[in-house]
C-alpha cells in the first residue's frame, strides 16, 4: 500500500507539472480567500474604530438630554426642552448610588480672537467634575476649579485643535481670547481626544466655568438655572443600570411627570449604545464575508472543472496506475490531495494577499489593523474543504475507471 | 503449477448480443515457462490477459495464481495482486512522460509501500540489468521505442512479480528493435522468470516455449515452440 508520504509527493508533482494551469485555477480560491481575510479584517478594524471612539466620550457614562418638546401632540426635537436643571444635577448626585461625578453642562459658540488670529468653535460650560465623568485630562496647565465655577470666573481651558489654530506658534498658556466682547484667560490645554464615533472633531471646543458660560455667553436663553445635559460617572459598569433607572425615577418625580405620560428628558447609556453600534458593524462584518465567500464557491466550482478535465486528460496514466497496483483509494485520494494542494496553496497565497489589501486599505482610511491567528486558520481550513469538497467528485470519476478501458484509451 | 485454470467462461453484452470472449477454457502454466498466446483479434487472448493479470475477473470457472484464487478477489485485493504477482509490459510501453525512466521504474514500488532508498537501489539496478545504465535520468521522449520498452520491462521487475504479462510487447518496434526485446526475454526466461506473451505474429510467438493458439473463445491448440530469436547469432 502507497505510503503517504508518497501519495503526497504524486498530487505535488502533477500540481507542479501544469504551473501556469495550477496558478490559474488555484486563482479563484486566491481571489475568495483574498477577500474573506480582506473583509473580515476590515470589519474587525471598523469595530475596533466604533468601540474606540465610543469610549473615548467616557467609560460607564450616563448622559441625560432634555427630551422632545411635546405641545398638543407636535413633537419637536430632542433637546429642545429646558427641562434640565442644575438642581437636578445636585439632586442626583444627592439621591443616586453607586456614582462617582455628576457634570451638568451648557453649550454655547462663540467666535473666539486672539493674537490676531480667529476661530469659531463651542464652548461648553461645566464643572471640574467634567474631566472625570469623561475620562478627560489637562495636557498643559490645570482645570477650573469649583471656586472659580462659582463666581463665574473669565477663564478658559482649549481644546487641543482650538490651541493649535489660535496659537500656532506661541504658548497659549497665560495669554488671553476676546469672545463676545469678553476676555478670558488660558489656564489649561486639555489632551488630545480625536474624533468621536460620529465623526465630529472633539478636541474644537473649549471649556469654561458654568456660571461663566450661562451669565456671559449663552445670551440668558430659558430659566436661569437650566443645563444642556448631565453627564454621570458610575463607580462602575456593573451600576449602570440601576443608576440609569434611579436617574429616571428622580427625575420624573421631580419633574412631575403623571405615570403613563412620556419622559422629558432621556438618559443615554454609553454602554448600550457602544453594544448596538457593535452589533451593527459586526452584522457588515458577517455580511461582507458572506458575500466574499460566494467568490470562494465560484474558485471551488473552478477547481472541479480543472480537475474533471485532468481526469480526463488523465485516463491513461489512471489505468497504468491500477495496472501497476495502484488500488481505487489510492487514485481517490491522489487526486482528491491534488485539489487540496491546488486550493491550499489558493488559500495561503489569498491569505498573504487578503493582509496586504487589509493593511493597505486600513492605513489609508486610518483604521486600526486587525489580524488574528484565526483568519489565518480559517483561510487554510475554508480553502482545504473547498480542495475536498469541490476534489470529491472528480476523484471518485478517477477512482472508478476501468483499468482496461482506461489503457485503451488514446 | 505457477496458474493453472479451469472452465474458464467471461460474457460479454454487446447490444443485445452476447458474446463469449472465453468460452469454458483450461489450462495450467508451470513455473519458467515461456508461453504465447497467439489468435486473430477477437479470439479471447486479450481477455484471457486481462483476467489473468488480474484487470478483470472471469463469469465462471477457477482461477489460480501463485497459490491464490484470483476469482474471489475484491477490488483492492486484485490491486494487491496486480502489484506484487504481476508485472505488465504493454504494447505502447505506457511510460509516465513527466517522469524519468528511473522515476517510471519505481512506480509499481511506490504501491508497494517501499521505502525510497529501497526503489531507488533497486530501480538503478534493474536499469543497468536491461541495459540502460547511463540513460536512468533521462525521460521517455528521450528514449527511442526500444529503450522506451526496456524501461517497461524493468518496471515490470521491479515488484519481482510471479510472472511477466506481455501485451504485443513489440507491436510498436522495428525489426532490429523486436528482436533486441525477444532476446531480453529469453534471458530473463533463462534467468528463471515466468513469461506469458500475447502476439499475433507468429515469428514472435515461436521464440518461446510454448505456443496456445486460440479462436473464438476457446484453445484450439496448444504445443511446444521453437525458442529461437530469429536471426540471432545463435
Amino acid at each position: 500500500m502507497i505510503k503517504p508520504a508518497d501519495l503526497v509527493a504524486t498530487a505535488a508533482r502533477a500540481v507542479r507539472s501544469n504551473p501556469m494551469r495550477s496558478a490559474l485555477t488555484a486563482l479563484g480560491v486566491i481571489i475568495g480567500v483574498a477577500s474573506v481575510v480582506a473583509m473580515v479584517s476590515l470589519g474587525r478594524g471598523a469595530q475596533a474604530q466604533v468601540q474606540n471612539s465610543i469610549s473615548s466620550l467616557g467609560s460607564n457614562l450616563l448622559i441625560v438630554v432634555p427630551g422632545a418638546m411635546n405641545s398638543a401632540g407636535v413633537r419637536g426635537a430632542a433637546g429642545g426642552f429646558n427641562s434640565l436643571t442644575m438642581s437636578d444635577a445636585d439632586a442626583i448626585k444627592k439621591d443616586v448610588g453607586g456614582i462617582i461625578a455628576v457634570a451638568p453642562s451648557v453649550r454655547s459658540s462663540a467666535q473666539i480672537v486672539a493674537d490676531g488670529a480667529n476661530w469659531n468653535t463651542r464652548i461648553e460650560g461645566t464643572v471640574p467634575d467634567y474631566l472625570l465623568a469623561r475620562d478627560w485630562d489637562v495636557a498643559q496647565g490645570r482645570f477650573f476649579d469649583e471656586s472659580e465655577t462659582r463666581q463665574a470666573r473669565k477663564v478658559v481651558v482649549l481644546g487641543q485643535t482650538v490651541a493649535e489654530n489660535l496659537f500656532p506658534n506661541s504658548d497659549p498658556l497665560g495669554q488671553r481670547i476676546r469672545m463676545s466682547g469678553g476676555a478670558y484667560e488660558i489656564i489649561g490645554i486639555l489632551q488630545s481626544k480625536g474624533q468621536s464615533g460620529m465623526g465630529q472633531d472633539q478636541d474644537d471646543i473649549v471649556l469654561a466655568p458654568l456660571q461663566t458660560v450661562k451669565r456671559r455667553l449663552s445670551g440668558r436663553q430659558g430659566r436661569p438655572d437650566t443645563v444642556n445635559q448631565i453627564s454621570i460617572k458610575t463607580e462602575s459598569e456593573d451600576q449602570l443600570d440601576q443608576a440609569q433607572q434611579d436617574i429616571e425615577t428622580l427625575l420624573r418625580q421631580r419633574h412631575r411627570i403623571q405615570v403613563g405620560a412620556a419622559d422629558d428628558f432621556t438618559v443615554q447609556n454609553l454602554n448600550s449604545i457602544a453594544a448596538t453600534a457593535q452589533q451593527a458593524t459586526q452584522t457588515f462584518t458577517a455580511l461582507l464575508a458572506a458575500i466574499s465567500a460566494v467568490s470562494l464557491l465560484v474558485g471551488g466550482i473552478g477547481i472541479m472543472n480543472i480537475m474533471l478535465v485532468s481526469v480526463t486528460e488523465r485516463t491513461r496514466e489512471i489505468g497504468l496506475r491500477k495496472a501497476l497496483g495502484a488500488r481505487r483509494d489510492d487514485i481517490l485520494h491522489q487526486f482528491t490531495l491534488e485539489a487540496v494542494a491546488l486550493s491550499v496553496a489558493g488559500g495561503i497565497v489569498g491569505l498573504i494577499l487578503g493582509v496586504l489589501i487589509a493593511w493597505g486599505v486600513t492605513t489609508a482610511a486610518k483604521l486600526p489593523l486587525i489580524l488574528g491567528a484565526e483568519s489565518a486558520l480559517m483561510a487554510i481550513g475554508f480553502s482545504a474543504l473547498v480542495g475536498v469538497g469541490f476534489g470529491a467528485y472528480p476523484a471518485w470519476r478517477a477512482a472508478r475507471l476501468d483499468p482496461i478501458e482506461a489503457l485503451r484509451r488514446e | 503449477m505457477l496458474v493453472s485454470a479451469h472452465n474458464l467462461v467471461k460474457t460479454y453484452v454487446m447490444g443485445d448480443e452476447t458474446v463469449r470472449a472465453l468460452d469454458d477454457v483450461s489450462f495450467d502454466i508451470p513455473e519458467g515457462d515461456h508461453v504465447s498466446i497467439i489468435g486473430p483479434s477477437g479470439s479471447g487472448k486479450s481477455t484471457l490477459m486481462n483476467i489473468v493479470g488480474g484487470l478483470d475477473t472471469p463469469n465462471s470457472g477457477k482461477l489460480v495464481i501463485a497459490g491464490a484464487d484470483v476469482g474471489e478477489m475484491d477490488d483492492s485485493a486484485l490491486a494487491a495482486f496486480r502489484n506484487h504477482k504481476i508485472g505488465f509490459v504493454f504494447q505502447s510501453f505506457n511510460l509516465l512522460p513527466r517522469m524519468t525512466a528511473l522515476e517510471n521504474v519505481e512506480l509499481p514500488m511506490i504501491y508497494a509501500g517501499q521505502p525510497p532508498a529501497v526503489r531507488r537501489n533497486r530501480a538503478r539496478e534493474l536499469l543497468e540489468r536491461v541495459g540502460l545504465g547511463p540513460r536512468m535520468g533521462h525521460r521517455p521522449t528521450q528514449l527511442s521505442g526500444g529503450q522506451q520498452q526496456r524501461v517497461a520491462i524493468a518496471r515490470a521487475l521491479s515488484c519481482k512479480p510471479a510472472m511477466i504479462l506481455a501485451d504485443e510487447p513489440t507491436g510498436a518496434l522495428d525489426t532490429a528493435t523486436t528482436l533486441e526485446i525477444l532476446r531480453l526475454f529469453h534471458e530473463l526466461n533463462d534467468e528463471g522468470a515466468t513469461i506469458m506473451v500475447v502476439t499475433h505474429e507468429m515469428e514472435v510467438a515461436e521464440s518461446g516455449k510454448r505456443i496456445i493458439e486460440m479462436r473464438d473463445g476457446r484453445i484450439v491448440s496448444d504445443r511446444a515452440a521453437q525458442r529461437r530469436v530469429p536471426g540471432a547469432a545463435a
